[in-house]
């Protein structure tokens, strides 16, 4: 329990060193010793997707995922992925959709819809529904996110048509 | 005036000059942060010398606490103290929740940390306090109580059995209150009746799964007293108040802080034993204590709610007219009621509220609320509506069945007409102005009905069994202290708001409901913005601080805008005539002929902009020597408001739910959901639409999914997000939503309560949709959740 690791990985852009018990988990780590707060814990089981925070480009479960495999890798939160201006096209349609209500959700359905768009920019809206089924929303009912998930996706193809 | 208004249709008239923001759909910028990860929710704040508490939970749903072992405990490193509810109690009294005007009501006193027995599976028994979450969760583990298991009152339907053991001895029995409501001739109409339908209606017990848990963080200063509560609460006022008079504190001493709320439904206006605890040990050990639920904590001591079983009839004449409801409601509330708002009003709403649409004049209804040892229920958003509205309407359509009517035709003939009010429901509600009739027209168009139903009927007979369900309801908003007050419970119905003019020329707006996500601080800026004459950008928003806000209720009973935005509204309007005021003296002019536009005095006549707001904050900020030595600058101004004209105002809706129910697997495909809403003036339609979406797809996951499972000897089996399934995105449907503005003359912006109808109706609206679906079976489920096995029983497959 006492024994600590040392590790050390980048999160948003910086080098992170530090000594930790391996049983803490990543966004446990990411909030309490690097206070990046974006990350919430909503379930600790991985059902509901509040703690998605991103690994080596991929998007994974804070809460299952412990800190020391993320040694040597690169993490990615809301935070630092709002300074990178890669969530700048999903944050606006969702403010202008109203796409949140409490916003304990949002950076994890963010971080999720983030990554539906890079790997699947022709999504249907059902689609987008069965993409963002992981991530519990209990306020909006879904409708306004899948709305605003919508509105960058088709932005996205009329650009590149 | 006070007439139904479509909203596509006719604008209502402004409520204020130069409206730019009310009844637009603004969106909330003061929510930009939340979606760049920089809220502050309890769980974030973190402070110096912080202790983190985990509670030792009752593992058994009753039992003797024989001895509690805690030496080793205490001895784990970073354990700060073990405290059991005989330490708790020498601190804190204990309470017992009734309400005065639900005459008869019984509980029994209950305690912060259990004394003796611990009553259901989660009440807390034994609190550890470490330096670390972790830390404090290692100790737990070596806590070990000695107890004996005492028998469980597990169903509610043998609860009041004479050979049932008593929860609570010194109170009789297991009876925690009953009602009946009989307003005469419910007999002789049934007698009489052409038609007479029947059903008993079951309702799962379910909760309200907030994202984010329960938490609060209590800050006891020794030095001076004072204690500082940060809360993800609905009612900070309320808690300030529970708090000083459980511990013996002075109200003033008692400040309680409620930051970002994720999500709170109801869940969180409730006093919570642990809120106590987790406060009480702050002050015995003079340093901040940190207490977050885990998710199984959240699931076996957030309240639940609507356990109820309904036996429903209607009698109806051969050419259709509703002329009597009669309703037996069974409702158990675990083995406390909860405090301060009592486990009664639940099952008292469904007596109110049953049959609330129609216009029949004969109505009898019983209610027996019981004890068991299951987890305490209470208010959870829609507060007794879902199951009237399901009662109702699944009446109403079996009725309309028989009578080989058309389901939304009989509704037209049977609602309360536009014209009839003022008046009453059958129930005795004051209904003060409702639009049913232009509802239903609304959502006829708005779902193509005839043509849908063509689709249906074609598609059944390839085997395709779709149905369409409707559920036409009225939702109680804007409560007076007829809720609570009345019956001594502490709980303000009336709210306040200060307005204030910077010296910057910006407005800051302090009011007494918070934000739980609902957009309520979106939705007073616009008031706000328009009330004084700025830029929404120059408004900001302050709520959730019992040492800043004026004195208020909070969230709950959808009084948000309704009460909340009045309160804005009149601050607003008189932070206005103060500063016109003002400018005249400075411009030595009659304030007649001044104006106020976008952050600038006018000149009324020619339209010449005379003096901006930076400058007015400047002379009255720091060149009041400029002033006539007996003018008095006042440019903070607070104004209450509280419902007074009617015990609540009432709102109504209809929705429509089209389902295709799979027969071989008893899976339901939700297709589409309508919803019509008239929540009198609209203030922002994007908001509201999605507080009506949001609260379908909870009443859906009331309907379908959600249900706490609990095994015969009363513990929960699906104390997680795994088996609790609630619904997710790729389940639900599209859901549109049109308004129908029928504003409330009871106040100057007559905006009506939004947040709970949408959890009212929908399930009423999918369970009548899958019995549509399951007619040519000749078949009907009135117990939900209707889980795909339910249906498959219905039908006899399995």
């Amino acid at each position: 329990m006492n024994q600590k690791i040392p590790i050390e990985m980048i999160v948003n852009g910086n080098t992170i060193q530090a000594e930790i018990e391996p049983r803490r988990h990543l966004v446990d780590f990411l909030r309490e010793d690097l206070g990046l707060k974006g990350p919430h814990l909503g379930c600790e089981q991985g059902a509901c997707g509040a703690c998605t925070v991103r690994v080596d480009g991929q998007i994974v479960r804070g809460c299952l995922y412990l800190a020391v495999q993320a040694n040597g890798k690169v993490v990615d939160t809301v935070e630092g992925l709002t300074a990178q201006g890669v969530l700048t096209a999903l944050q606006n349609a969702f403010l202008r959709r109203n796409a949140m209500q409490c916003g304990f959700c949002s950076s994890g359905m963010l971080l999720s819809a983030a990554e539906l768009i890079e790997q699947r920019p022709e999504a249907t809206r059902e689609q987008v529904r069965e993409w963002i089924s992981g991530n519990y929303c209990r306020c909006t009912g879904y409708h306004s996110i899948v709305d605003a998930i919508m509105n960058v996706l088709e932005a996205q193809r009329e650009q590149t048509e | 005036m006070n007439k139904p208004n479509d909203l596509a249709g006719l604008a209502l008239d402004p409520v204020t000059a130069d409206q730019r923001y009310i009844g637009e759909s603004e969106p909330r910028y003061s929510a930009k942060r939340l979606l760049e990860g920089q809220g502050t929710y309890v769980d974030d704040l973190q402070f110096p010398r912080m202790g983190h508490v985990v509670y030792w939970r009752s593992p058994v749903a009753h039992m003797r606490i024989i001895k509690i072992h805690s030496a080793a405990a205490r001895k784990m490193p970073g354990v700060l103290a073990v405290v059991d509810g005989v330490q708790m109690a020498t601190i804190c009294k204990p309470w017992v929740a009734t309400l005065s005007h639900l005459a008869g009501m019984k509980s029994a006193p209950q305690h912060a940390l259990a004394i003796e027995r611990a009553c259901w599976q989660g009440e807390p028994v034994v609190a550890v306090v470490a330096d670390t979450r972790a830390r404090a969760e290692d100790a737990l583990q070596l806590i070990e109580v000695e107890w004996e298991e005492l028998p469980a009152v597990v169903s509610m339907l043998t609860a009041l059995d004479p050979e049932t053991p008593l929860i609570h001895p010194e109170l009789g029995d297991n009876l925690c209150f009953s009602r009946t409501l009989d307003v005469g001739q419910v007999d002789e109409q049934f007698a009489t009746a052409e038609i007479v339908a029947e059903a008993t209606f079951s309702f799962g017990r379910h909760t309200g799964v907030t994202l984010e848990p329960r938490c609060q963080i209590a800050d006891y200063n020794p030095g001076d007293g004072r204690l500082t509560v940060y809360h993800s609460q609905q009612a900070p006022h309320m808690m300030q108040d529970l708090y000083c008079r459980q511990f013996g504190l002075a109200e003033s001493d008692v400040h309680v802080i409620c930051k970002d709320v994720g999500g709170s439904f109801g869940i969180k206006v409730h006093a919570y034993p642990d809120d106590f605890a987790t406060v009480g040990l702050a002050i015995l050990l003079g340093r901040p204590i940190k207490f977050v639920a885990d998710r199984l904590e959240s699931f076996t001591s957030d309240i639940h709610a609507r356990e109820h079983q309904v036996k429903g009839r209607i009698a109806v004449n051969k050419q259709g007219d509703i002329l009597a409801f009669e309703i037996d409601d069974l409702t158990a509330i675990g083995p406390y009621s909860m405090f301060p708002r009592t486990s009664a009003i639940e099952g008292n709403q469904v007596v109110n509220l049953v049959g609330g649409p129609y216009k029949h004049q004969h109505y009898r209804a019983q209610l027996k609320v019981v004890f068991q040892n299951k987890t305490p229920t209470c208010q959870y958003r829609g507060v007794g509506h879902p199951i009237a509205c399901a009662v109702t309407e699944g009446l109403v359509d079996l009725a309309a069945e028989k009578l080989q009517m058309d389901p939304l035709a009989f509704r037209q003939r049977n609602v309360i007409p536009d014209d009839a009010y003022p008046c009453s429901g059958a129930s005795g509600i004051k209904l003060e102005i409702l639009s049913h009739e232009q509802c239903l027209r609304t959502i006829e168009k708005m779902m193509n009905y005839t043509q849908l139903r063509q689709e249906q009927a074609k598609l059944r007979k390839k085997g395709i069994y779709r149905g369409i369900g409707f559920a036409a309801l009225i939702e109680l908003t804007n409560p007076s202290a007829a809720f609570y007050g009345v019956g001594g419970a502490r709980i303000a119905s009336q709210d306040g708001a200060t307005a204030r003019l910077d010296p910057s020329g910006v407005v800051s707006i302090m009011v007494g409901v918070g934000e739980q996500g609902q957009g309520t601080e979106g939705i007073y800026a616009q008031i706000a913005a328009d009330a004084v004459g700025v830029s929404i950008k120059d408004v900001r928003i302050i709520t959730g601080d019992t040492a800043v806000t004026p004195y208020g209720g909070g969230t709950w009973a959808s009084r948000g805008a309704g009460i909340g935005g009045e309160a804005v509204l009149l601050a607003a309007q008189a932070l206005q005539e103060n500063i016109l005021q003002l400018a005249a003296v400075i411009l030595k002019r009659d304030v007649a002929d001044l104006l106020i536009r976008r952050s600038q005095i006018i000149d009324h006549a020619t339209g010449q902009a005379l003096l901006p707001f930076t400058e007015i904050g400047r002379i009255a900020y720091f060149r009041t020597d400029t002033l006539p030595n007996d003018f008095k600058v006042d440019l903070m101004v607070t104004r209450h408001f509280a419902q007074r004209d009617y015990p609540f105002i009432f709102t109504n809706g209809v929705q429509a739910s089209y389902v295709e129910v799979d027969i071989d697997t008893g899976f339901v495909k939700l297709l589409k959901h309508w919803a019509v809403e008239d929540c009198g003036r609209v203030l922002n339609p994007m908001l509201v639409d999605e507080q009506v979406r949001g609260a379908i797809v909870q009443g859906i996951g009331g309907a379908l999914y959600e249900e706490c499972l609990y095994d015969d000897s009363g513990l929960l089996r699906n104390g997680n997000m795994a088996d609790y399934l609630v619904p997710m995105a790729n389940e639900m449907p599209d859901i549109e939503v049109a308004h129908v503005q029928t504003p409330t003359a009871s106040s100057k912006l007559g905006a009506k309560g939004a947040g709970e109808a949408g959890t009212a109706g929908a399930p009423a609206a999918v369970m009548n949709a899958i019995n549509d679906a399951l007619l040519p079976f000749n078949v009907k489920v009135f117990d939900q959740p209707i889980t795909s096995e339910k249906i498959l029983r219905t039908l006899g497959k399995i």
